[in-house]
């Protein structure tokens, strides 16, 4: 070592970087490709894929150049004016109804925790937290305690005069599943809202009051745009699992009339048969939702920019 | 104030004085939003508790004496233990599915941190050109709604690497699949605190490579490692659609699982105990993750606590 020079030790320790860390990573890298990367290929094979005649049952097809895509299309037209349009629209509207419901809560909660809540803070923050690790199923769970018709916000709504005898309200009632959407999906929606409003400059806020704004129209010029990519990354945070739920509507409802779309992709799965189909909508689906989360990662990085100018 | 008193609707029965003063307190209190906003306040608490009670009263009736879900009949541990038949500890199958969970959990996290681990390292210090590629790849898993990679993984189990069996295998390879990018991200945090310099410093002091990494990088990444650990524990239990996906019958069944397929078929407070146990194990986790993340903050000579840390994760 010591008859070595400094650049060419310094020389010597580059090289060996050049295989040391990638070879750190490759396991890592291994796994995620044979288990993420051709797992999403496998989608596509299927989708693509032939029916075996004589048992019914999905045959991948893994040659890009034999592919067969008549399932594909009928799928799509099935969505487009057809057999599952219906269902297509309902997601939308479901999604789109509970992601409006939970802005509209969520915001002021999160604003109130990120900029008002003093010396509150950090218990509300750990109550704010606390529904991410209690377990989706057992949040849904305990609504179905409450909602059967024996339950406790049953009996309350009977007790305050609501209504003259309980309720069914777990089978096929669309507002059940749209609120239970919102219970279940709010948190992810109000914790990077929070992030946002939290580190918004509170000189801002000052310099605003400073030039005469009243506080309503600090909140409208200045709060609410700052906090626009708040909202923009709950949102799609929420949207993405929110469009591929079919547990809630399966918990909360369990009738055909609150099927969601992935509902139906569940049933091609758990079922076995009709794969092709199941994978064709998944494809449909992944599509969709990387029109959502290219949207959301272009306005971040334009926004991103714009800070950087 | 006294204006609003006046204007009071004649039709309320005014009430005894001290209920008055208290309501005129109220009143008072949630008056002039904009100086302290009471009514932010009202709003976010009423939310808490809406997003927080009824999972306490699901809590609740899983002691209950008696057989309701709903009509409390005093408290008892007859669902966790003494019940001979129906409780968690008797009834085989829900002691299976607590069993299957928790095997699962302690697997994925020994095979999930150290892949992260190697992954996270070389990411962050690989400058070559299949850096980028691969640091887009790893985010991947953490965007993808599960029920997407669930087909993925169920299509792939059972149509190109049908050696694997679904049950038990599938599942836990499914679960390393998508905690590894956790380990990462938990991981990179400390590794923009921990640069390469402290190593070259190691070895410009004698060490050789494998002794700066040894003690030098490994105990300062300490910390992280361990709260990966604890968080990867409490996403791999906490997963319901990957491991519904690739189950194979009842041997297969974990905690999320089998609440999922019993909410509605009228089942006895067991359930509810069932899910407690799994919230409590969960908990513990995380809290476990949270100190250690503390702690890894504390010597990167950050304030806080790893509340606000673990806010970032779990989805």
């Amino acid at each position: 070592m010591a008859s070595q020079t400094e650049p060419a030790r310094a020389k010597g320790r580059r090289k060996e970087r050049n295989w040391l860390w990638p070879a750190f990573a490759a396991p890592g890298l291994l796994w995620l490709i044979l288990l993420f990367v051709v797992p999403f290929y496998a989608i596509l094979a299927v989708a693509m894929g032939r029916i075996d005649p004589l048992f019914g049952l999905a045959q991948p097809v893994w040659n890009p150049l034999q592919w067969d895509p008549t399932t594909f299309f009928n799928v799509i037209r099935d969505l487009f004016g057809g057999r599952l349009t219906a269902l297509a629209l309902r997601t939308i509207t479901y999604v789109a109804v509970a992601t409006a419901l939970c802005i509209v809560i969520g915001y002021p909660v999160a604003y109130f925790i990120g900029r008002r809540a003093g010396r509150w803070k950090v218990l509300l923050l750990v109550l704010l937290i606390l529904p991410f690790w209690i377990n989706y199923i057992m949040r849904m769970l305990a609504w179905v305690n409450l909602l059967s018709t024996d339950g406790l916000a049953n009996e309350l709504m009977v007790a305050i005069g609501l209504f003259d005898a309980p309720q069914n309200w777990l089978s096929g009632r669309s507002s059940t599943v749209v609120l239970g959407l919102v219970y279940g999906y709010i948190p992810y929606f109000i914790l990077p809202l929070y992030a946002a409003l939290d580190r918004l400059d509170e000189e801002l806020l000052e310099a605003s009051r400073d030039l005469g704004a009243n506080p309503f129209w600090t909140f409208v010029r200045v709060t609410l745009p700052l906090s626009r990519q708040g909202i923009l990354a709950g949102t799609v945070l929420i949207m993405l699992p929110m469009f591929g739920d079919y547990y809630t509507p399966n918990l909360l409802s369990g009738s055909p009339r609150t099927r969601m779309i992935g509902n139906e992709i569940d049933q091609f799965i758990s079922s076995g048969i009709g794969g092709t189909e199941g994978a064709a909508l998944t494809v449909v689906l992944m599509a969709f939702v990387g029109i959502l989360m290219s949207y959301y990662l272009i306005q971040v990085a334009r926004e991103t920019k714009r800070a950087a100018k | 104030m006294t204006a609003q008193a006046e204007t009071r609707p004649a039709s309320v029965a005014p009430p005894a004085d001290e209920t008055r003063s208290r309501v005129d307190r109220l009143r008072n209190w949630l008056a002039n939003p904009w100086r302290k906003p009471r009514w932010l306040a009202v709003f976010t608490f009423a939310y808490l508790v809406w997003a927080l009670v009824p999972v306490l009263i699901a809590i609740q009736f899983s002691f209950n004496a008696g057989r309701s879900r709903s009509a409390w009949q005093g408290f008892s541990l007859r669902w966790y233990i003494n019940d001979p038949s129906l409780s968690v500890l008797n009834d085989p199958s829900l002691r299976a599915a607590l069993t299957q969970s928790l095997k699962i959990a302690v697997l994925t996290m020994v095979i999930a941190t150290p892949l992260g681990v190697g992954l996270a390292l070389g990411l962050a210090r690989w400058r070559g050109r299949g850096a980028r590629p691969a640091n887009t790849l790893m985010l991947f898993p953490l965007i993808t709604p599960e029920i997407v990679m669930g087909v993925a993984l169920f299509l792939v189990f059972t149509n190109l690497f049908s050696f694997v069996d679904l049950g038990t295998p599938a599942q836990l390879l499914g679960h390393v699949t998508f905690t590894i990018s956790y380990v990462v991200v938990v991981l990179r945090g400390r590794l923009f605190a921990v640069t390469a310099q402290y190593e070259e410093a190691a070895m410009d002091l004698g060490a050789s490579r494998w002794q700066a990494m040894r003690l030098v990088l490994l105990p300062l990444l300490m910390p992280a490692i361990y709260a990966a650990l604890a968080l990867v524990f409490a996403i791999s239990i906490d997963d319901f659609v990957i491991s519904a996906f690739l189950s194979a019958g009842q041997d297969s069944v974990t905690l999320p699982v089998r609440l999922y397929s019993s909410t509605r078929l009228g089942p006895t407070p067991a359930l509810n105990a069932l899910a407690t146990i799994l919230l409590l194990i969960t908990l513990l986790a995380i809290v476990a993750a949270g100190i250690a993340l503390g702690r890894s903050r504390r010597r990167r000579g950050e304030h806080g606590s790893g509340v606000e840390d673990l806010a970032q994760f779990d989805m």
